[in-house]
């Protein structure tokens, strides 16, 4: 089961941060379909939050087709976000990984490395488009 | 759904005082609404007339369609935790959970002493001896255990420390969740509020200045900033809450039900804080300085 956590700071409602992170779990493969969501009453529990704003954030999700509520018993995740690719994860990560390495070792800073690959990503899905 | 507070011209007048006036509200039942306002704006005088402890000068509130403290039936349907968690300080923990039980017919003894348990609170240990943070959990306890359809808390965490405060927090929002009572409590943390409350009241200068269920409230409030111009000229329907200008720049914040289309603008999202802090400045502009009227 995951665990929720809200940062206060970052000005993204909390409903969202929780769909982010059911999201964020199931394209990492934390979440798979037939795993529980926590019970409402527990997240509202605890991270002192509405019980309403759980819900909201299930009931959105739902409308993805991504979770299904079965009454009295709890939420469950129905849908995936992988795409069937989780099984190539391993060897890209593995190659970012080496990539990273380079990277260090030509004197890129974190805030560089995070700056090219960004605009490189950027600039590849604009390639994509066009 | 029914409203657990309705108030009409709702108004109390302390000799030529006005702590509340002209207030029509209607709160509707299933959420955890946040009144919010600076000191004196009216909040504890708004919560003492909803409980029954002040009588109107002026209007008509009901409470859970009832008069406030009309009789025992309605009193049993309303929880209540004032500023300062009281207690009886001679007393022990368990001598108040017997006393919970004596005075209140609906009384759930198995969740009192599970809380209590729960809580790690010695049983023995007399209130007065307790920490701020012990203290208004065992309040709550009292004022949940009696299972009230709807819980009034005046500034229940104001003096606790931010860990004490949290587990308040988190222990009400677990009730909420459990038994869907309606909550109503005031407070001038907006941070607290913001995770908790679906619903927000703004009181100012004993007037209400904006309610409404909060995601409505930031659907519908937008932050304009672009080159200066005249707020005047904004189309029908957008409502200026507060404008600042320099001398090339004008900011605005504003109230629409529509989208704002006009490319001048840049349209930013604001958040629950600063939509509160807005109006309270709003009202603050034209604003005669009250003291804080207690009880």
């Amino acid at each position: 089961m995951i665990e929720f956590h809200l940062d206060a700071r970052s000005g993204v409602a909390p409903y969202m941060q929780l769909i982010h992170q059911v999201r964020h779990g199931l394209r990492l493969g934390l979440l798979r379909e037939g795993d529980q969501l926590p019970k409402v009453k527990d997240v509202a529990a605890g991270l002192a939050i509405n019980p309403n704003t759980v819900l909201k954030a299930y009931r959105e999700l739902e409308y993805e087709g991504l979770v299904a509520a079965r009454p009295g018993i709890g939420t469950f995740v129905t849908g995936t976000l992988d795409g069937g690719s989780l099984a190539a994860h391993v060897p890209l990560r593995r190659d970012l990984q080496r990539w990273l390495g380079r990277a260090r070792r030509a004197g890129l800073d974190d805030e560089s490395i995070e700056a090219l690959f960004i605009s490189t990503f950027r600039s590849a899905s604009e390639e994509d488009i066009a | 759904m029914t409203a657990v507070i309705e108030t009409a011209g709702l108004g109390k007048r302390y000799r030529t005082l006005w702590a509340l006036a002209d207030c029509t509200v209607s709160i509707p039942a299933g959420h955890v609404v946040g009144l919010v306002g600076p000191n004196g704006a009216g909040k504890t005088t708004l919560l003492d007339l909803a409980t029954g402890m002040l009588a109107p000068t002026t209007g008509a509130i009901t409470v859970l369609g009832g008069r406030p403290a009309a009789g025992p039936a309605q009193l049993a349907r309303v929880g209540y935790l004032s500023q300062d968690a009281p207690l009886y300080t001679g007393l022990s923990v368990a001598d108040h959970l017997k006393l919970g039980a004596r005075l209140n017919p609906g009384w759930n003894a198995d969740q009192a002493r599970d809380r209590v348990r729960r809580l790690d609170l010695d049983p023995r240990r007399k209130a007065g001896t307790l920490s701020g943070g012990q203290r208004a959990q065992l309040a709550l306890t009292l004022a949940i255990a009696k299972r009230p359809e709807l819980l009034i808390l005046d500034e229940p965490v104001a003096s606790l420390d931010p860990l004490a405060r949290r587990e308040f927090l988190q222990d009400l929002m677990e009730t909420v969740g459990e038994h869907q009572v309606s909550v109503v409590m005031s407070s001038h943390l907006i941070s607290d509020l913001e995770r908790i409350c679906d619903y927000v009241i703004v009181l100012v200068d004993s007037r209400v200045r904006v309610a409404g269920p909060v995601d409505e409230l930031l659907a519908t409030h937008h932050l304009l900033s672009g080159p200066r111009r005249d707020p005047a000229s904004l189309p029908d329907g957008v409502e200026v809450i507060s404008a600042s200008h320099t001398d090339v720049q004008t900011t605005l914040l504003v109230r629409t039900s529509g989208r704002v289309l006009d490319p001048a603008w840049m349209v930013s999202e604001l958040g629950l804080e600063d939509l509160v802090l807005a109006y309270m400045k709003q009202a603050g502009a034209s604003r005669n300085r009250h003291l804080e009227v207690q009880k």
